[in-house]
């Protein structure tokens, strides 16, 4: 099974990681920005990283636009996600079996636009991918959508 | 209206506000490909399912509140965030010579149209995968389906698209595109999948 998930790392699972690695050379990442502009910020590990196009994103990244910016990323199973100004997106659990596309993807657009192509997880399996707002929780089953969430 | 009812109707105006937290929308949009789509909306316990394109629900403090959208009301408040969208994934397969590592004639001009793909994306990142068609071991039939992958990685580093960009993965007769008995030359079978992101 290759997993990328935010989990962290469990000391006596070297075996399985040795067989993640094998099966996902180079690619131990859930995906990537393909489009930035203006203002666009990644916070990961308590650290802000500037969100700039090709960087490789990981489970529990949080995206950040400023009133100027935009960006558009790809995941691994080949979901598209695009936010608006002033947006803030967490991609809070990505785990994706690349030979099977059994996995879970969940994001969260806690202000701003968001725009969503799903990709293999949902079509895999309907259940297998949310998106949650402040006050509800999207259920994806193979679909092109949008949401807004103004303060 | 003199200025202290004026202020009480700001105050009230900025209660009402907070009050009703913050506006949430949500509107399916039409499938290109035309398959049958929806997203479902659940708030605590209601649920509300948005099936056909531009349906589209708000939430409230009653739960979700279905209503019509339009392709203009998208286009006017979701504008940038689809203009970020990323080129969707493209998909193309490469056929080869039985029991070698060459490809067929026809799939070189194919090359090109993989070429084409790839300097549209301003950060390619393309995997390669090979299979094989079932005449041969498992174990012969994973080296012919990696070698496969790699001369197409080769061909891509040829024409000046660093390795690191590229993925190659060998999958053997694991998964024919046609399904067959064992030991069946099928030349469908016999292929590379490459998907540029």
């Amino acid at each position: 099974m290759t997993k990328t998930s935010s989990r962290p790392f469990v000391r006596g699972w070297p075996v399985v990681a040795a067989a993640l690695w094998l099966s996902l050379p180079a690619h131990a990442d859930v995906g990537q920005i393909k489009v930035a502009t203006g203002q666009v910020f990644v916070d990961r590990n308590g650290q802000s990283l500037s969100g700039r196009v090709g960087l490789v994103l990981e489970a529990d990244d949080v995206l950040r636009t400023g009133s100027d910016g935009s960006v558009g990323i790809t995941m691994r199973d080949n979901s598209l996600l695009s936010a608006g100004p002033n947006s803030i997106l967490s991609l809070e659990r990505f785990e994706f079996d690349a030979t099977t596309s059994e996995g879970r993807f969940d994001a969260r657009l806690r202000r701003g636009t968001l725009a969503v192509v799903s990709g293999r997880i949902a079509k895999k399996s309907p259940q297998a991918m949310t998106v949650r707002t402040p006050s509800a929780v999207l259920g994806v089953r193979g679909t092109e959508f949008v949401v807004s969430v103004d303060e | 209206m003199n200025s202290l009812a004026r202020h009480a109707a700001l105050v009230v105006a900025a209660l009402l506000a907070a009050c009703a937290g913050p506006k949430e929308t949500i509107v399916l949009l039409p499938n290109p490909a035309g398959q049958e789509t929806a997203v479902t909306v659940t708030q605590g316990t209601r649920e509300v399912v948005l099936a056909r394109p531009y349906d589209a629900a708000r939430l409230g403090r009653s739960g979700p509140e279905a209503f019509p959208s339009s392709a203009q009301q998208v286009q006017a408040g979701y504008g940038r965030a689809l203009a970020a969208q990323p080129l969707a994934p493209a998909q193309f397969t490469l056929f080869f010579v039985e029991g070698k590592d060459e490809f067929t004639d026809e799939s070189k001009r194919i090359v090109d149209s993989v070429f084409a793909e790839i300097a549209r994306r301003p950060v390619p990142d393309v995997i390669v995968i090979g299979h094989t068609d079932s005449v041969g071991s498992d174990a012969a039939n994973d080296v012919l389906s990696r070698q496969r992958a790699d001369v197409v990685r080769a061909a891509f580093a040829a024409r000046g698209l660093a390795a690191d960009k590229v993925v190659a993965i060998g999958r053997g007769k694991r998964e024919p595109a046609i399904p067959t008995g064992d030991g069946i030359a099928e030349p469908r079978n016999r292929r590379v999948e490459i998907l540029v992101r």
